[in-house]
Parts: structure tokens; sequence; C-alpha cells
């Protein structure tokens, strides 16, 4: 199913596509025939593989997580992407974009940001392959994740504040788009996310896709079968679709995106796009959005800037669409109870995005019941969270 | 060639303009910037000063093409709660106002929002004459290209330095109206100096369409009007405008449109061939 998918012009069904200024049309035409030459490429593809191996870690550990398991009333693995050098799956894609700028023969890279774990990945490619880096975040994110700027400089990138619109992650997006638009004979967006115009959302699942890979390997090894339901949080869909691609054709195998439910749907304050949004388009590709009656993007709001974007990855919207997968909103209670939980349990702390998927397989493991098997991406650790979570528990201070 | 047809409306103003041994002036202004009523008067000074076709601008909370002069007044348009209907509106006292084209410069969410045809029907009936879309490229047109042709609206589609000739051609062949050449390769907004990238890319799309070709980005006063239109059949001038129109009023933008069709007028190069 997926294999074929997406066509030549990058359309997964009616969704995708490129709605780009000509600009930058034939770069993505280079883009795309680069792409699919390095994937073809022993060489390329076994530098890749060695880095993920020898720099990132992989394969990360699939682990048994027997007392969330008890808890949860299922089996529930964790797919341990949360170990990865940087602390979270988009090393990955940083990774794989990275080696294929050096190879395009270009110098500078540029990335957006919004909670800065796709910044600090690419920073951190960068400074490892020898490329000049600029990363451009929201000014409101800035503030709020501030430790996450001081990596990015540590690692030697440029991080521009944007000062422009809500000042988040969908408008460093289109600050990095107008920088790419002047730039792009030397410079390579390295997209953080499976959204945006062909060929991103594509060449992103395939730098990602070796999650859902392994952990089917592993699957199999430890079960002897694979798990009943797959399940990611979704923001653009990057750690969903890294999951899932391996699995699409496993048509027994459920799979679950958990999108962001911030204070709850009937509040309006989410960014659960493909449960609440509608199709349009935003930032090249035709996919579901927070929009209001004029087609203008609505602010998203999730506790967990990675998912605090009013669009989602273009597959996502084909597999919802289709019903290969579903998807369905978890709260910021929900998601911080989860965070909790796990913390409690299993001695993990999660990144907040990932503790979205943790609440989102409590659930699902009700539905399921207690014989059912349950993998759930445990996509990035929790550090950067710290400062929200002692704000949202009252952690401050000492224990009485 | 099928120029007679193609030239539409904004491209028999150009062609007319052409015709009296000129460039023609095409003027951009938002609507809804600084205020609703303050914006139709601003175009209004600008017709008055002499553009031949008017682009106005539909506000996007998404303006990637944008540099930062549009993307302050189209927020300030958005905040002062512009609809899209507000756009319809504005069209519609424009074309009461005057026989200049009223293109409208947006981007695509919106349009597709509203639906494709609906809008068009809608805009032609308030007198628009065609879109300009930044982030539409032919290849995912289908839908507006039925539309327009149906409804009768010119579609400019942009071409750029970085477009092949194979890109330009097919684009080319899609427009009607006119041909919108980025001077430069990156966002709206005004430059020192002129880029030396327009002059070729408009030969480049001279040899594939009898289509006139606007070129925009970065125009901002009659000097430099005068220096595109030795090239090219007409130049497009969007930042320095809204500029004038925050600083000085109606006033500032008739003083500023005056400048810049004076421009258009200055001695023309014998080789601009249809």
């Amino acid at each position: 199913m997926s294999t074929v998918l997406p066509d030549q012009f990058g359309h997964f069904g009616r969704f995708g596509g490129r709605f780009m200024p000509e600009a930058l049309i034939a770069p993505l035409d280079e883009l795309t025939q680069a792409w699919r030459d390095a994937m073809a490429d022993p060489e390329f593809t076994g530098e890749f593989e060695r880095m993920l191996r020898e720099y990132v870690g992989a394969p990360s550990l699939l682990f048994d997580a027997t007392r969330l398991s008890d808890a949860a009333g299922a089996r529930i693995l964790l797919k341990r992407e949360d170990l990865n050098h940087t602390g979270a799956h988009k090393i990955r894609n940083a990774i794989g974009q990275a080696l294929l700028t050096k190879r395009m023969g270009k110098h500078r890279v540029i990335a957006e940001t919004g909670a800065g774990q796709h910044g600090v990945a690419t920073a951190t490619a960068c400074a490892y392959l020898d490329l000049e880096c600029v990363v451009y975040m929201g000014e409101v994110d800035t503030e709020r994740q501030a430790l996450n700027v001081a990596r990015m400089k540590l690692l030697g990138a440029e991080v521009i504040s944007v000062k422009n619109g809500s000042r988040t992650l969908k408008d460093a997006i289109n600050e990095a788009l107008r920088d790419w638009v002047a730039s792009v004979d030397k410079t390579h967006y390295i997209l953080g996310t499976a959204a945006g115009s062909h060929p991103f959302p594509a060449m992103v699942r395939d730098f990602v896709r070796g999650i859902g890979d392994e952990a089917r390997e592993q699957s199999l090894e430890l079960l002897g079968k694979l798990p009943d339901a797959a399940v990611a949080s979704v923001g653009g869909g990057s750690n969903a679709i890294g999951l899932f691609t391996a699995f699409i054709p496993d048509a027994d195998v459920k799979l679950y995106g958990i999108e962001p439910g911030g204070d709850g749907f009937e509040t309006g304050r989410h960014a659960a796009t493909i449960t609440a949004g509608q199709v349009g388009v935003l930032h090249g590709a035709r996919s579901f959005l927070l929009q209001d009656e004029d087609g203008q993007t609505i602010e998203s709001h999730s506790i967990s800037a990675g998912l605090d974007y009013p669009g989602v990855g273009p597959e996502h919207a084909w597999l919802a669409e289709t019903g290969r997968a579903s998807y369905r909103p978890i709260t910021d209670a929900e998601a911080m109870d989860a965070f909790k939980l796990l913390s409690r349990t299993e001695g993990i702390i999660p990144a907040i995005e990932s503790a979205h998927a943790v609440a989102g397989a409590l659930d699902i493991a009700k539905e399921l019941g207690p014989e059912a098997t349950i993998l759930v991406n445990l996509s990035g650790r929790g550090d950067k969270d710290m400062d929200t979570a002692a704000k949202w528990f009252g952690l401050g201070g000492s224990d009485e | 060639m099928s120029d007679v047809v193609a030239l539409g409306k904004a491209g028999a103003a150009i062609r007319k303009a052409n015709d009296e041994g000129r460039g023609a002036l095409i003027g951009y202004l938002p609507a809804g910037f600084p205020t609703y009523d303050a914006a139709v008067d601003g175009v209004k000074a600008m017709i008055d000063g002499g553009v031949d076709v008017v682009e106005l601008g539909l506000p996007y909370s998404d303006p990637v093409m944008d540099g930062v002069t549009i993307q302050r007044a189209t927020e300030i348009a958005r905040a002062g709660g512009l609809r899209t209907r507000d756009v319809l509106s504005t069209v519609e006292k424009l074309a009461a106002y005057s026989d200049v084209p009223v293109l409208v410069m947006t981007y695509w969410n919106p349009i597709e929002r509203y639906g494709v045809d609906r809008f068009a029907a809608d805009f032609a009936g308030v007198g628009g004459a065609g879109l300009i879309t930044p982030d539409l490229i032919p290849d995912e047109g289908a839908e507006w290209i039925a539309a327009a042709d149906k409804h009768d609206l010119d579609k400019v589609f942009l071409v750029s330095p970085s477009s092949t000739d194979a890109r330009i051609a097919m684009t080319t062949a899609a427009c009607r109206g006119f041909v919108y050449a980025t001077a430069v390769m990156g966002v709206t907004g005004a430059r020192d100096k002129p880029s030396d990238l327009a002059a070729p890319l408009v030969a480049r799309v001279k040899s594939a369409t009898g289509l006139p070709v606007g070129v925009g980005l970065g125009i901002s006063n009659g000097d430099q009007a005068a220096g595109v239109t030795a090239f090219a059949d007409a130049a497009i001038v969007g930042a320095a405008l809204v500029k004038a129109l925050g600083e000085g009023g109606p006033a500032g933008v008739r003083e500023l449109t005056e400048d810049l069709a004076e421009g258009v007028r200055r001695e023309r190069r014998t080789t601009v061939d249809r």
C-alpha cells in the first residue's frame, strides 16, 4: 500500500503535493532526484546506517514495560527512541538529511524548531558533518525552551528568534522558507517532520522508518509474533510515520496516532489536527489543518511544544482517510498523568510528546483487553520538559 | 499564437500601455490596510496616480513569499477583522471606481476554503479580473484553471530565475493576462540594487510565450521602474507602495505612483518585441 505512495508528484490520494512558490520547484525537483539517487546508492545508505549504529546508538531498545503493563492491564512494549543520542528520534532524520546535504554539495543548512529537539538534532548533525547551521525558532519558544537554545548555540548553530505572526513553530517554518527561497543554491532546508511539500514527507519517512523496522524485528524476536497495536504521538507526524511504516502491510496490527488534545476538544484550545481540522493547504501540502472559515490558520495549543502545530503530514491524512490508522486526542492533563505514571512505574521520564502516546496506550489497553500487546513509540526523553513538569505538578522546593 | 484570448483583462491593459510606447505599471496594496476604508482610498490613489493594473492582496496568516513590510501590513489588516468577503467588497468598490483591472494576489488556502468555483463566480460577479497565485503552481492548479476559464478570469502564475525552460513553457501556457516574473530569488520588499537575474529571465519567458511579462520584487522608485520596463512589459511594485500608504496615506501613494508612472514612460528600448 504505502510502498507505491506517494506518486511522483508527492500525492497520497488527494493529500500532499507541492503548494510552493515556483522559485522552489526546480530546487525541490533536484532534491527529489538527489534523495532517490542516494537511497539507491549502497555507499550512501551504508554511511547512514553506520552513523545510526555508531553515533546514534541504533537499534534502540525494545523494552518490556512490565510495571506499566500491570497498571495498563495489557502488555506494553516501549520503543526506546529516548535513548538515542540527543534524546529523541529526530536525530535519525537530521543525520539522513545532513548526509544528503553534503552529497548535494551544499554547505549551509537551515532548520525550524518548536521545542528545540529538531534544532538540537540538526545542530548536532551539522557539527559532526561540518556544515553551517541556522535554526529558526519562534520567539515564544526561545523563551520557554531556553535550555535547547543554549545547546544549539554550544553546538555552533546560529539561532534566529522569529518575531512574526504567532511567534511559534508555524512562523519559524515560514521564516525558514523565506530564507530558503533566497539561499537555495547553497542551502538545504532540513525540515523536521514528515510534512511540507514533496519530497519532504516521503524523504523524512525514509530516514525515520528504522524505528518501525527495528521494532518489528525486535517484536518478532521477543514475542514470536507481531504486536496487536502500534501507538505514537502525532504533531507533524515524523515519529508516528517512523513507527507505522514497517507495519502498514501487516493488516492485523492496528495503528493509532495520538493527537494533542490540549485543554480538551470542546475548549477549542488544542492541536488535534486530524480529529478536528479540515482539509486545506499549509506549508506546501494539502492535508488536515486547523483553520477558520476563511482558510486562515488557527493557532494550536498543547502543553507539548513538539506537538503544537496546526498542520499534520499528508501521509497521516491519507492513513486516516483510508482507515488504515486511527487518530484520537489526549488532553494535556491525561498526558501529564501518563508522564508521571511512566516515571513512577518504570523510572523513565518521557518527553511530554511521548507521554501522549503512553496515555493513548492506556486507553487502547482497556479496549483491546489483557491479552493484547501494544507497542508504543517512546519518541523522546523528558529532560527538556522538567520546567513544565515542575510547574504542572508543583515540584518546586524540597519535600516536607 | 492564441495571444488574443490569453491576454485577458490585465494583458489587454498592459498591451494598451505598450502600444502607447511605454511600459505598464502594476501596483500592489493589501485589502484592509491600514483599515478597510483607508485601503480602498489607497488603491484609488494608486489608480489616480497612473497604475495600469491593480494587484489587491488578500491578507493571509502564513505569507511565505512576503518580506517584513507586507507581512506587517497584512497582519494589521487581519487584526482589524478583515474577511475574505471584505476583499470581495473592496474589489467591487474598485471595479465601480474605474476600468483599471483588479487582480487579487492570494495564497491558495483561502480560495480553497471558500470553494474554488464559488470564489471564481463571486469574484467575477463583483468585477474582479483574475488571480495572482504565488504558492499555486499550474501542476496543482487544475481546479482553479477550470474555474477561471469558466468565469472568464485571468490566471497569473509566477516564474522564477530558478525555473527551467520546460517549467517556463508549461507555466506560461497556463497563464492568462500576463506572466509574473520574480526578479530575484527571495521574498517581497524594496531593494537597493536592480537584479541582474531579471533580464535573462524575461528573455527566456519571451522565447516561450507571446504574453506580456511583468517583473516584480524589489522595485521601489521611478528609476528602477524605468530600468525594468526597458526589457519587460510591466513593472510590478508592492512593498514600496505599502510603505508609502502606511507613512503618507493616500497622498503618499499618489506621489509614489506618479514617480513610478513617470519611470515606465521613459524611453524604451525597441527590443521589447512581442
